[in-house]
């Protein structure tokens, strides 16, 4: 229960937190709309407007996977400036639970990214917004947000062991929106991408939130992001303990 | 003399300084890997709605992507000096605005130049566009005007630097609009008409239009047009940015402001 109460204050507190950041509002909400408004063009022109709900969610989890990127990638690396590093490391509870929301939440800030394309898409480009499965897409959203998080743990504990972080993030943006399928259909792209796109979070939230707003069984993908989150939680839980106990054997918690 | 100074030597220390892009850590992510990769993602994105050629979109977007160390860097060498502490001691110093200014942005323009250049060249090869190689010096120019032309409007964002805290996400959001306005991704004639007048006026439009129709086989005289239209609103960016970065030392200096956003 307290591990609960703790992940759910610490997932507010960073909401919250984020949400007075005018980079990361402006970046998630602009951003996606700018991608989106682009692709609207560009699908408009190839006369498919069948599809133009299809860019208006993937264009929305472009901006989700920007937010976690951006925030999880960086998130050890802020609490270091922050000077706040040594509270967290030093609290009784486990580095992980103090970490995990802090992830969940850059990856929930996302939401903004999609409610602005999915608005702005039926406002100006006349998407449609009828959810075919409205319960299987409440549903798929929160697990994709919760997916999406635990990859940002991932990220979190590794990109700390890379001094310019961004830079990783930067890297990291456009090959994933490419690789996940987000705007483009897997198929295609080269057959190699495949694996890589099933190794990764985005990949099944994406189609989870397509089968349910457009047709189709969304349960399959919706339980791979569990597995797959499952997995990052795994994978981050002995990162986060190697970086850990690296920076107490070198004394170099508060430096880079 | 010293202008000279000030402008080559001032504006490359200024650069090397304040740029920490220019570590490989930093300049092969941001801006060697992340430019191809923006390319590849509207290539297939063209691909996936079926319009326009793999080429419309390579040519678009590597000269679009200019605009990265365009805007970045112009913003970064004026507002940087805030971050180190040494804004005042340039705006104190007697030295030429003219220079001081604009000596920083020829780094600026070479390192555009080569990031687009560079990108058009290795996914035009991933992807396979038939780009006669005669037309490569001529697009080459092409992309040095733009790149001069998108550093009238980073000197703009600089002068706002001065004022404003958070550059990055105003970067940020011109680099967006760039990328839908200055058709890049969508034909021009597809957007309505108030888009097009933005879009007429604003740097890299007729550059693109300009790199494209050079691999389409058009010569530099057929294109003269518009590079000259590109340059004159490089021109016209640039004398607007630096009476804007006077203006905003002049209200600065008012304010006792100079070091703090």
């Amino acid at each position: 229960m307290s591990v609960l109460r703790l992940l759910w204050a610490g997932w507010i507190f960073h909401v919250k937190s984020l949400t007075l950041s005018g980079f990361f509002i402006l970046t998630s909400v602009l951003q996606p709309i700018i991608f989106a408004s682009v692709a609207y063009f560009m699908f408009r022109a190839g006369a498919r407007p069948g599809t133009l709900l299809y860019v208006a969610l993937g264009a929305g989890m472009m901006g989700i996977w920007s937010s976690t990127l951006f925030g999880s990638g960086g998130a050890i690396q802020w609490q270091r400036w922050q000077g706040t590093l040594e509270y967290c490391i030093a609290v009784p509870p486990p580095f992980l639970l103090v970490i995990v929301p802090l992830t969940l939440a850059t990856a929930s800030i996302g939401l903004y990214s999609l409610t602005a394309t999915l608005l702005w898409g039926w406002i100006f480009f006349d998407v449609p917004m009828e959810i075919t499965h409205p319960l299987a897409f409440a549903v798929a959203l929160p697990v994709t947000v919760l997916g999406l998080g635990l990859l940002g743990l991932v990220l979190a504990s590794t990109f700390i062991l890379y001094r310019n972080a961004n830079a990783l993030s930067n890297l990291l943006e456009f090959p994933v929106w490419l690789a996940t399928g987000l705007l483009v259909s897997l198929s295609l792209l080269p057959a190699w991408v495949g694996p890589i796109s099933w190794v990764l979070a985005p990949t099944w939230g994406i189609n989870a939130l397509r089968e349910a707003a457009i047709a189709g069984n969304p349960w399959p993908e919706i339980g791979m992001c569990l597995l797959l989150g499952a997995v990052y939680l795994v994978i981050g839980h002995f990162a986060l303990r190697h970086f850990e106990r690296l920076a107490r054997e070198r004394a170099t918690l508060a430096i880079a | 003399m010293t202008s000279l100074r000030i402008f080559f030597i001032g504006g490359l220390t200024a650069y090397r300084g304040l740029i920490n892009w220019l570590s490989p850590w930093i300049f092969v992510p941001t801006l060697v890997v992340s430019p191809i990769f923006q390319i590849l993602l509207f290539v297939y994105i063209g691909r996936s709605a079926g319009v326009q050629s793999d080429e419309f979109f390579v040519i678009g977007n590597a000269v679009q992507y200019a605009s990265i160390p365009c805007l970045f860097s112009m913003t970064h060498v004026i507002e940087g000096e805030r971050y180190q502490q040494t804004l005042a001691y340039i705006l104190v110093s007697p030295a030429g605005r003219l220079p001081l200014f604009l000596g920083r942005a020829l780094p600026v323009i070479v390192n555009a130049w080569v990031v687009s250049v560079f990108s058009l060249l290795v996914t035009g090869l991933l992807v396979g566009i038939d780009v006669p190689l005669s037309a490569w010096p001529a697009i080459a120019l092409v992309i040095l005007v733009a790149s001069f032309s998108c550093t009238g409007l980073g000197l703009i964002c600089a002068a706002i630097g001065l004022r404003v805290r958070q550059t990055a996400v105003l970067d940020n959001v011109i680099f967006g609009l760039l990328l839908v306005f200055t058709g890049a991704n969508v034909p021009i004639d597809e957007f309505p008409g108030w888009m097009q007048a933005i879009s007429d006026r604003i740097p890299l439009t007729h550059g693109i239009e300009a790199a494209r129709d050079v691999a389409e086989g058009a010569s530099l005289a057929d294109v003269s047009g518009l590079i000259a239209t590109e340059f004159t609103i490089g021109i016209v960016y640039t004398v607007v940015g630096y009476l804007a970065l006077r203006v905003m030392e002049y209200a600065s200096r008012q304010r006792a402001s100079i070091q703090i956003a």
